[in-house]
């Protein structure tokens, strides 16, 4: 159990100076998931801002091996990486390493689900990591399965109308051993999530928020204050699922009003309209609903 | 001397899983398609009886085939895969990666045409689709080809100077499913022709940056370089061929029949064996293309100079382009090398329609005859039993 920051290690596998945005939620915890994961390790990365940010040839910010292929099939090459270095190291040709895939929402939810659900039932022992900003960022803004109802997008001027895809409970429908949910703020909580994904032998997901300053037209000194609210207002529950059972890590009694965290964020201008109010009914409806959902499911598996 | 119980009657699909079987592949993942889908059967049965010690990655599509082929070949596995048609098709955008990345990857491609209309059989549409992804192409006639350019493709794949993706190219039916008597190789020649070579691989003690972001200062030199390895690679399939251990077969780039003759014919795969039939008493040269890319210019250019008409067999049409891949690429030496020889481009056996040696015999007693009168024509056709070639 990390209870102290002293207790992760010194030797950072992301260097400093990369590329990123500053105030980039995703880099504040990729940086803390990297800290938590065990050595020897080899990172894939899907097509997106932290492939772009990192890779800037003839720079880079990786410290260890890594691994970009293409956008939809991060879980494709990661279950590569896995496969050939168990046959190696049976062999005696090589040796087994920790395996941690990065993808954003849309290399998870959207265009790269398929080869996760591959990946995922074909139990590859790998921890599949989705940094969810709620958009397509690197691209410029544009909706994916995991931007929220109401939100603004360059491609939802007039704010999302449909739901956000359930990505856990689609991972948790193959049968993993082990998925989480977690935000940079609550740090203990990410890390020692992140260790203890990699004690089971097969995949483990972890649904990460990240806060996107420039997307959510937030400032980039709000991000960690945005992980920070998304929990206490219940938009983003904290919660893991170890074979079958969940668990709540962060109990919300009485959670802040909805309206606290989106009205920092100028993407849910339209949707904070008078005009718009069926709409921030449809997501307050759905933060409900997640609620409920998660605190049946955990009363249903003590 | 070979002795007789390494002779095996196998089909084209069944000699290759047997090829990469012996080859000690550390990683198969692969998808059923039709005509390709016996060799993962065989790969799979090889695996699970314990003849081949790999990982077996009964994938969801194609493209993750690919893909587990990238990350595995990144860390340093022997890997293969196979595909035919749609199936290739859909990993497009993974044979470019896989080739730019340099994985020494092989897969063997049951060619089968293109959907829609949606077709089973073989031609060439399939490939040529994906020529341009700086991929190796070999192309087998038969199952002991298909046997042979196999265990080839991994040490020309995986030498240090080439580190390229090798697709050894088989027809769909009629040599995926054509039985014949293989000689197979035993397992110590295969161990030395095809050694562990190490390169470059992901791991934490040499910790490496694979797949990065190139702006246009960088992507043109890589890309340039890539195709200069490609280019050059030609050496190593003659030192694989040189080097290959059966002593009684000598592989090359091309395959020549009749040299020096009036009317030489130019094609690939498996619909040669029909032409060097007919053409065999003939004053009819054959040159059967065994390594499609990278092109060998120099060994067909050879062939060509002296002929009076030349006829580019093709499989696959390349729809608006000027001619089809082969005719193409024939016209292309020709022009290089400031000669007006006429070329006849035909394009024959689309969807597994039947090029019978009747239809062939038509075509090259016309071809002999136009050349006999000096005829000049240039023609295109789709050839089939009806149509005459004047």
């Amino acid at each position: 159990m990390i209870t102290r920051l002293d207790q992760l290690p010194a030797r950072e596998a992301i260097s400093p100076g990369h590329n990123a945005c500053a105030g980039c939620g995703a880099m504040i915890a990729i940086r803390q998931i990297l800290l938590a994961a065990p050595q020897p390790l080899i990172a894939v990365n899907a097509t997106g801002c932290l492939e772009v940010v990192t890779s800037p040839y003839p720079y880079t910010a990786w410290n260890i091996p890594w691994l970009h292929v293409a956008f939809e099939n991060v879980a494709a090459a990661a279950s590569g990486v896995e496969a050939g270095l168990k046959a190696l190291e049976r062999k005696g040709l090589g040796r087994r390493h920790n395996i941690i895939a990065f993808a954003g929402d849309g290399g998870t939810f959207d265009i790269g689900l398929q080869a996760l659900s591959g990946a995922l039932e074909r139990g590859h022992k790998l921890l599949f990591v989705c940094y969810d900003n709620e958009a397509y960022m690197n691209t410029g803004i544009q909706r994916s399965a995991g931007t929220p109802p109401g939100a603004w997008t360059t491609t939802t001027p007039a704010g999302k109308s449909e739901h956000k895809k359930d990505i856990m409970a689609i991972v948790l429908a193959h049968g993993v051993k082990y998925a989480a949910t977690a935000t940079p703020f609550f740090w203990k909580d990410l890390v020692n999530k992140v260790a203890k994904a990699f004690t089971f032998d097969g995949p483990t997901f972890m649904h990460v928020f990240a806060p996107c300053p420039r997307g959510w037209y937030t400032e980039a000194d709000k991000t960690i204050q945005l992980s920070k609210l998304a929990v206490e207002t219940r938009y983003f529950p904290l919660y893991e699922v170890e074979n079958g059972r969940y668990r709540i890590n962060y109990n919300v009694a009485k959670p802040k009003p909805v309206e606290e965290f989106l009205k920092a964020q100028n993407r849910y201008n339209v949707l904070l309209k008078p005009e718009n109010a069926h709409l921030l009914q449809k997501l307050k409806d759905e933060i409900e609903e997640r609620w409920n959902k998660l605190t049946r499911l955990a009363a249903a598996t003590p | 001397m070979l002795s007789q119980k390494l002779l095996q009657l196998m089909s084209g699909n069944d000699a290759i899983a047997y090829a990469v079987m012996q080859a000690d592949v550390d990683v198969v993942a692969a998808y059923p398609i039709t005509p390709q889908t016996v060799i993962v059967e065989r790969l799979s049965e090889h695996v699970a009886a314990g003849r081949l010690d790999a990982e077996f990655v009964p994938v969801e599509s194609e493209h993750s085939a690919l893909s587990v082929c990238v990350g595995a070949s990144l860390v340093g596995a022997r890997v293969f895969t196979a595909s035919a048609s749609q199936g290739l098709a859909l990993m497009h955008e993974m044979l470019y990666i896989a080739a730019g990345l340099r994985c020494p990857i092989v897969m063997a491609v049951v060619n089968r045409a293109l959907s829609a209309p949606i077709n089973i059989h073989g031609d060439h549409s399939d490939m040529m689709g994906s020529r341009d992804s700086g991929w190796m192409q070999i192309f087998a006639e038969s199952p002991q080809q298909a046997y042979d350019f196999t265990i080839m493709a991994y040490r020309i794949a995986e030498d240090r100077n080439v580190l390229l993706p090798v697709a050894v190219n088989i027809d769909g039916f009629t040599v995926s499913h054509c039985y014949e008597g293989v000689r197979v190789l035993d397992k110590d020649e295969i161990k030395s022709y095809l050694p562990r070579v190490p390169r470059p691989r992901l791991d934490a003690e040499t910790p490496m940056t694979v797949g990065a972001m190139f702006s246009p200062d960088y992507y043109h030199i890589v890309k340039t370089e890539q195709v200069k390895t490609l280019q050059q690679s030609i050496k190593h399939f003659k030192e694989a061929a040189k080097t290959y251990p059966a002593r009684d077969v000598q592989y090359d780039v091309t395959h020549v029949l009749n040299p020096g003759s009036r009317v030489v014919v130019v094609g690939l795969g498996g619909v040669m064996g029909t032409v060097r039939h007919v053409a065999r008493n003939m004053d009819v040269g054959v040159v059967s293309v065994r390594l499609f890319r990278p092109f060998p210019v120099e060994e067909v250019r050879q062939q060509l100079e002296n002929a009076e008409l030349i006829v580019a067999i093709d499989r696959a049409y390349s729809p608006g382009a000027p001619a089809p891949p082969l005719a193409s690429d024939v016209k292309t030496i020709l022009q290089d090398m400031d000669l007006n020889i006429p070329v006849w481009s035909v394009v024959c056996g689309l969807g597994g329609h039947e090029v019978r040696l009747s239809t062939v015999e038509k075509l090259l007693n016309s071809a002999v005859e136009a050349a006999e009168h000096g005829v000049k024509t240039r023609i295109q056709t789709y050839i089939t039993e009806e149509v005459t070639v004047t």
